[in-house]
């Protein structure tokens, strides 16, 4: 027995691959083809690992279930297992050809599902956790991994932020357990947690992740699942597997998906006649002046056709027992707005061998990625809406760049100040350019001890290294920052976080009491630390702009946590099953005395089908109750020294003149030295079920989450704090809910095959305190949903007690008898004769009811067509393109004419009417997301490989009555988010 | 068999090591959880040195003049209460409550935060400006308490600071409570019954501040002006910016002139004792009116007894004199030695005609801007309705552009006259007709004849005999004195004309020719957020 020393270098290994390939070619083996489907969908399956009986002679299955195995000699017999199958043996038959059918189902003993430090078997889960594999994934051209889940598991809502290249989603599971901390979920990729704040030039913190890499996803939704990761997993965990290497031949597979967006429709605007028609009949002389003669169509000028082509090459094998995989991807996409491009170059390593027959298990994990972005100026998507369209793009001056302008002789600049400017001198003049690369990588280490084979040890150290480094410039003699010259900037900031954990795991069969315990113990280790570098600034000439050194050359934000953690599964007879949880965290964040904390779960689970009453019964293939019940924690959203009282440098143009100098300023920072975790406690009652050997089976969970210790950013009493609010532990809030996943298999025959899942969410969110004193009548509630348009501090929504969180707060809109909004009358509700803020009403809900997720896939013979629907109820959205320029006094209200909204034909409202809920809107939709058509065709060069093409059409439609551009915005008001794009794709996959 | 052993042995070293490593990690690790930002400073560090209480100080007066810690992005205010960072600072949001409610002033832009209601005089409790001069004032006594706490003579032995070090500290702690004082009279004048923090309140403590009544303020802020009058410096020996004992006989006038608007007893004899002390510590006037808010009017000391320092350079924000240089509709940029207007403030026609002359030849106190704009305010939210003023200039007396300006003409470089001789005259005037003692009348006659020749150029044509010294011209006088410089609501209340019909002004009361409302308005409401944040509290009568 050799010993593999991990001093071999990395061309070494390459060096390797290369003469492996070489001598399998000399050895001119039999190859066995087949393809392997599964029992239920008749689909093929991917990565069933095929292996010679007695061996180490393997493969993985392509994409379709598609395998081929040289077999030196040409007999024996062959061994097909794949998580979530059964294993079947077969003999290689003389045809060396073996098309393989594998039974899926809850009698897959031993399949595992990754759930935290560690696995526990599927048969033995008592929580609610999803896991969705790659071929449930959404399809076509994906960038950023969450599309891949989108619609895909009840209960967890990933709303995209918009169409820019790579940008990132909202995501929501089980619709977030804080008001104003953190909602974003605890994301885990390979062992190592995620920090979810951008990397700075990047738009997404999960876009340096090749989708073409994971292998799935495990969503732990509920506290029993999720409080193994204690004080941040309140908001649900999803925890990303990516691709391992399988021993076996060398594999090398290509894709490349090129696609082509375009933007859907254009925002409604009026056009160059419509606003000569209205200034003509109501504008003053020197307004009809103003007026040009063209008809332009801004939106043209500034939209165009995005292209993208994302090729991903992977290559896969194992020398001498060193699996291996590796996998290198390079995307390019053109963004919709003009100037907008993402190029992504992305690298990733496995190595996961084993030592010592399998007592020692090797995971070594490294993924790089190296982007360059342009991000173009966005402020060009509402220039477009309200720039006059009566005027021309340029002029024929080189006065600003030659753009036309609107134009005063009085100031310095030449310039009407404060006006919007021309929108493709927007885009064109600046020039924001960012290269920032990450690399997440683990290694891990499980051995199993030889004395006592049933104790695992396990050892993770990884990290999360990011470096995100850019420029902005906007040209000096451009309109839009012709005062201060344009600027020149730059700015860096470096990211390294590491994580170390390590565990202890204990399984043991007690089969004379027909029990089993899984029981594991461990310590984890988690440090963030930033360093953000400052920079003086430079205006566009590369003049550096007086008085802006900075005080300190960088800044190094740093926050810990030290944890504890354990967990015992224990099953009784294969029918009572026990899971407990606890995980004492102490964090950094916090002052000595909050610092640490317990959070404990535990869950039950009643398998009935393997009760002797059922064990027979060919209705029910699966039937299962669970209950659980934890406590989970949250501490995104705190400052990470929010508890210690400092002082902050003022910049040196905040400085206080005394006699002739000028004093920087020490300001004490505010802080709240009892700050501590916010804590969900969450209920949930589950039933899983399988009818008719599953071709018909489901999850229904219902859950009830307390939140308590809410994070909620209140007002101090004024005079006893450095700050008129602060974030302090105030509150509480509950969220009911329903989930159902169905899952049906209609059709199940040899060429025609046709399944499909539906999952539904209902959640109800209460919010049941706010304040210090509870019920205090005179805090009407926590604001949210900023409205544009007028300068500063209005809000759309409300969060107050007694009811759900993010309700509309603006007056109610009356009506003339012909249905008409009657500018500036709302009723007044106190009844007081006048309408001031006593009167906004708490209205519709921003936060859907309902989430509906359907999924088909259908497939006759070589052809499969697949399509993901997903549907929103019960929201709405506040229109604020429309409420901020449908006005008169949009068009000519100012020193220049403006482009308005044709919701002004509609109201012709003279001023804005910014909280008129004339335009709160029902904003429940049906999206098609994604429609995929794809082609098997089979075995091509000589057998040497497979082929198939896909094409496919993201955001296919949307049904809704929403008449703004797309009702899906993540906070209820819609406010020219960059539009998404409706994507046509071609796929080729290749598999070697 | 050798072979197995060696292997046997890894095997051992490997169980061994697994272990360890377990046991190491339960048992280590524990007080790794303790650290500290990188450039902030503990309270330690900052009050370690004198040269760390200067800083401090600057704080304490940089509180009320900027936004926050830099020119925008670290706002003192949080976003909740004032969203927009340019509104934030107290000077603009003090001169928004004193002269966007009154004749002298209106602005055009009817969406921004908090604007919906002040000049139309329908206000409720919850309004950006209202509720976030509110927090600004507190934010800027909350500092003060903090500043006298670390100054303690206790403290200041602490840390082994002695001597000259030792006084000049104290002056600035003097300087502290003067300038906390200072906005409690502030809080005492807009809302009148507010919570009373001092430096005992604990920071983030769990005792709430109890309410304080408009009378017991005033005795308060009496008692305080009284004590620190002997810590401050003398008058005109302290450095430029700093607050000296006529800063704090300033406020004394003031604060007696109003006296009977707070308590309901006149201490008009006290408002002349401290004129006099004024006068009497050598303050002149300037020799020119339109020299008195321009870029450079640093150099008249001789007028100026405390200024809000602002500087194109190293003093920026978008509140205090920036928001008065760019405020005003029309101006053009070359006039206000800006890059432009901002196209919001406007002047009521009652107002204008308060000058025979508008045009500014004979009273140079006229400095309407008039192109474009029309006498009377139409509109209320318009920008060409109304007459606006050239009164802020960032330019130097020669008319050369502020020699500190940024190169974005965005900032201002006039400084604030907070307390001026001018008012000192004015109060004189004022409280001696009204009967207070220790003064009289043809002083007071000489005070305003003073005013009134330095404003006609040094001629003496609109000079005034006794008896046109009566107290309606003399309110009328301090408007033409006075105005843009945040007093007008004060006075108007004072003499029974801010919320009646004795005085009506174009869209008081949200109609055009102006209409009475009700004299709840004279006081405003207490900010809901911080009745909920203190039960303590209960809201002024009305609201």
């Amino acid at each position: 027995m050799r010993i593999y020393t991990f001093s071999i270098k990395l061309n070494l290994l390459l060096t390797f691959f290369l003469l492996t390939t070489a001598k399998l070619h000399a050895q001119q083996p039999v190859t066995v083809l087949g393809t392997v489907k599964s029992v239920s969908d008749k689909l093929g399956i991917p990565g069933v690992s095929v292996t010679l009986k007695g061996t180490k002679i393997g493969t993985v299955t392509g994409p379709e279930g598609d395998f081929s195995l040289k077999v030196p000699g040409g007999t024996g017999s062959l061994l097909f297992s794949s998580v979530g199958y059964q294993t079947q043996e077969l003999s290689i038959p003389a045809s060396h050809v073996l098309n393989v059918s594998l039974a899926d189902d809850a009698a897959a003993l031993n399949e595992v599902v990754v759930v935290g430090y560690g696995t526990t078997r599927k048969q033995d889960l008592t929580g609610s956790i999803a896991v969705v594999s790659a071929k449930d994934f959404q399809k076509g051209s994906i960038t950023t991994p969450e599309q891949m889940l989108a619609g895909k598991v009840s209960g967890v809502s990933i709303i995209s932020n918009g169409g820019q290249p790579g940008a990132g989603s909202t995501i929501r599971i089980r619709g977030g357990a804080s008001l104003s901390a953190s909602n974003d979920p605890l994301i885990v990729i390979d062992g190592v947690p995620l920090d979810n704040t951008a990397v700075s030039g990047a738009s997404n913190a999960l876009s340096f992740v090749n989708p073409n890499d994971i292998e799935s996803f495990t969503v732990l939704k509920d506290a029993s699942a999720a409080a193994i990761y204690g004080a941040r997993a309140a908001n649900g965990v999803i925890i990303i597997t990516t691709k391992k290497g399988v021993s076996g031949d060398l594999k090398i597979g290509f894709t490349t998906v090129n696609s082509l967006s375009r933007i859907i429709a254009k925002a409604k605007v009026l056009n160059g006649d419509q606003i000569r028609e209205i200034v003509n009949a109501t504008g003053t002389a020197a307004q009809k002046a103003q007026l040009g003669t063209l008809n332009t169509d801004w939106q043209d000028l500034i939209y165009q056709d995005g292209l993208a082509t994302d090729n991903n090459l992977s290559i896969s094998g194992g020398v001498k027992g060193l699996p291996y995989r590796l996998s290198l991807g390079y995307q390019n996409q053109r963004g919709i707005l003009r100037t907008d491009e993402l190029e992504k170059t992305s690298v990733a390593l496995v190595f996961n061998p084993t030592f010592f027959d399998k007592h020692l298990k090797l995971d070594i994990n490294l993924k790089g990625s190296r982007q360059k972005t342009r991000f173009a100026n966005t402020s060009a998507i509402g220039g477009a809406l309200s720039f006059d369209p009566t005027q021309a793009t340029y002029t024929n001056r080189p006065d600003y760049n030659g753009y036309w302008e609107w134009l005063d002789n009085s100031t310095p600049s030449g310039l009407v100040n404060l006006v919007g400017r021309n929108p493709v001198g927007l885009l064109e003049q600046t020039e924001n350019r960012a290269n920032p690369l990450r690399s997440i990588g683990n290694i891990q280490l499980d051995y199993k001890f030889h004395f006592l084979p049933e104790l695992h040890a396990n050892l993770n150290a990884g990290y999360d290294v990011a470096s995100g480094k850019g420029t902005s410039y906007t040209n000096p003699i451009a309109a839009s920052n012709f005062n201060d010259k344009g600027f020149d900037n730059r700015y860096k900031q470096n990211r390294s976080n590491t994580v170390f954990d390590f565990y202890l795991n204990y399984i043991k069969e007690l089969p004379d009491l027909k029990s089993r315990i899984d029981a594991t113990a461990g310590y984890a280790y988690n440090n963030y630390l930033t360093t953000v570098f400052n920079y003086a600034s430079y205006n566009g000439y590369g003049d550096k702009v007086a008085n802006s050194d900075p005080d300190f050359p960088y800044n190094k934000p740093e926050h810990r946590l030290i944890s504890y953690f354990g967990r015992l599964n224990y099953s009784y007879d294969d029918r009572f099953l026990l899971t407990a949880t606890v995980r004492r965290d102490g964090s950094s964040r916090f002052s000595a005395q909050y610092r640490n904390a317990v959070f404990p779960s535990i869950a039950l689970a009643w398998t009935l089908k393997n009760e002797a009453f059922l064990k027979d019964n060919k209705t029910f293939s699966a039937l299962k109750l669970r209950l659980g019940y934890g406590i989970t924690g949250q501490q995104d959203g705190i400052d990470n020294y929010g508890y210690l009282a400092t002082y902050g440098l003022s910049t040196p143009t905040a400085a206080y003149q005394f006699g002739n100098t000028f004093y920087q300023m020490y300001r004490p920072t505010a802080y709240i030295s009892n700050i501590k975790w916010e804590q969900t406690a969450t209920t949930n009652f589950g039933i899983d079920a399988g009818f008719l050997d599953n071709r018909i089976s489901g999850t229904l969970e219902l859950y009830l989450k307390k939140t308590s210790d809410l994070l909620n950013r209140v007002p101090q009493p004024a005079g006893t704090n450095f700050s008129a609010s602060a974030v302090v532990n105030v509150g509480s809030m509950e969220n009911k809910g329903v989930e159902m996943t169905l899952n049906f298999v209609p059709v199940s025959s040899a060429d025609f095959n046709w399944d499909f899942s539906l999952n539904a969410t209902y959640n109800k969110n209460t919010i049941t305190n706010l304040t210090v004193v509870p019920n205090d009548a005179n805090y009407v509630g926590f604001p949210g949903g900023g409205i544009a348009g007028g300068v500063g501090g209005q809000n759309a929504l409300i969060s107050s007690v007694g009811r759900s969180k993010n309700l509309f707060y603006l007056f109610e809109q009356v009506y003339d008898q012909s249905g008409k909004p009657i500018e500036g009358v709302y009723v007044d509700q106190n009844g007081d004769g006048i309408i001031n803020e006593n009167d906004l009403n708490r209205g519709k809900p921003a936060d859907p009811k309902f989430f509906l997720g359907f999924s088909n896939n259908l497939n006759y013979k070589q052809w499969n067509l697949s399509f993901t629907l997903r549907a929103n109820l019960g929201n709405y959205v506040y229109n604020n393109v429309s409420s901020q320029s449908g006005n008169l006094a949009q068009i000519k209200g100012s020193a220049i004419l403006l482009n308005a909204n044709p919701s002004y034909l509609a109201t012709n409202f003279k001023t804005q009417q910014l909280f008129s809920d004339y335009y709160v809107e029902n904003a429940s939709f049906l999206k098609m997301d994604n429609l995929n058509l794809g082609y098997k065709f089979g075995k091509i060069l000589k057998n040497a490989a497979t082929l198939q093409l896909n094409a496919s059409v993201q955001n296919v439609f949307t049904l809704t009555k929403y008449s703004g551009l797309d009702p899906e915005v993540a906070i209820g008001v819609d406010n020219n988010i960059y539009p998404r794009p409706r994507v046509f794709s071609l796929g080729l996959n290749l598999n070697f | 068999m050798k072979e197995f052993n060696k292997r046997s042995r890894t095997i051992k070293t490997l169980n061994v090591a697994f272990l360890a490593c377990f046991a190491m990690l339960v048992t280590a690790s524990c007080n790794k959880l303790d650290l500290k930002p990188t450039n902030d400073l503990t309270a330690q560090d900052v009050f370690y040195t004198p040269q760390g209480y200067k800083q401090a100080l600057a704080k304490v007066y940089g509180a009320f003049a900027l936004t926050g810690n830099a020119t925008t992005g670290q706002q003192d205010i949080p976003v909740e209460i004032i969203k927009d960072e340019g509104n934030s600072d107290f000077l603009r949001l003090y001169w928004n409550l004193q002269e966007l409610t009154t004749d002298e002033a209106a602005w055009s832009w009817q969406s921004d935060a908090g604007i919906l209601g002040l000049h139309e005089m329908s206000w409720g409790s919850v309004n950006s400006i209202i509720n976030g001069l509110y927090y600004r004032s507190y934010y800027h006594i909350t500092i003060c308490n903090n500043f006298i706490n670390e100054s303690s003579d206790n403290n200041l032995s602490k840390r082994g600071i002695s001597g000259a070090d030792a006084d000049n500290i104290r002056l600035y702690r003097a300087e502290a409570r003067f300038l906390r004082a200072y906005q409690y009279w502030v809080l005492m004048d807009l809302y009148a019954n507010p919570p009373m923090v001092t430096e005992n309140t604990v920071i983030g403590g769990k005792d709430l501040p109890r309410q304080i009544q408009r009378k017991d303020l005033f005795n308060y802020v009496e008692s305080e002006l009284k004590a620190v009058e002997n810590e401050l410096a003398a008058a005109k020996t302290n450095e430029y910016g700093r607050a000296d004992k006529a800063a704090a006989w300033a406020l004394l006038s003031r604060l007696y002139l109003n006296a009977e608007v707070y308590t309901g007893a006149a201490r008009y004899t006290d408002a002349i004792t401290y004129c006099n002390k004024i006068t009497a510590a050598g303050y002149t006037l300037h020799n020119n009116y339109r020299e008195l808010t321009i870029a450079d009017n640093h150099l008249n000391t001789n007028e100026n007894i405390l200024t809000i320092n602002y500087d194109g350079t190293n003093t920026q924000n978008f509140g205090g004199t920036t928001y008065l240089m760019h405020g005003p509709a029309g101006v053009p940029a070359d006039v206000s030695g800006s890059n432009g207007n901002w196209g919001g403030l406007r002047i009521t026609q009652q107002f204008v005609n308060l000058f025979v002359d508008k045009t500014g030849a004979t009273d140079t106190r006229a400095q309407f801007y008039t192109t474009g704009q029309t006498l009377e305010m139409t509109d209320l939210y318009l920008s060409s309705a109304g007459y606006s003023t050239t009164k802020y200039r960032n330019k130097t007396r020669t008319g050369a552009p502020a020699p500190h300006q940024d190169a974005a003409k965005d900032f201002s470089d006039i400084d604030f006259p907070l307390f001026r001789l001018g008012e000192t005259y004015l109060t004189y005037a004022e409280a001696v007709v009204r009967g207070g003692t220790g003064g009289n009348l043809s002083t007071a006659l000489g005070y305003v004849n003073a005013l009134r020749t330095r404003a006609y150029n040094g001629s003496p044509a609109g000079n005034i005999g006794n008896s046109a010294l009566s107290l309606d011209f003399i309110l009328d006088e301090r408007a033409r004195e006075l105005y843009y410089e945040a007093v007008r609501r004060t006075d108007l209340i004072r003499f029974g004309k801010f919320t009646s019909n004795a005085y009506l002004w174009a869209w008081k009361g949200g109609v055009k020719a102006g209409a009475a409302v009700s004299s709840k308005y004279n006081i405003f409401p207490l900010p809901p957020s911080d009745l909920s944040a203190n039960p303590n509290l209960t809201q002024n009568t009305g609201y």
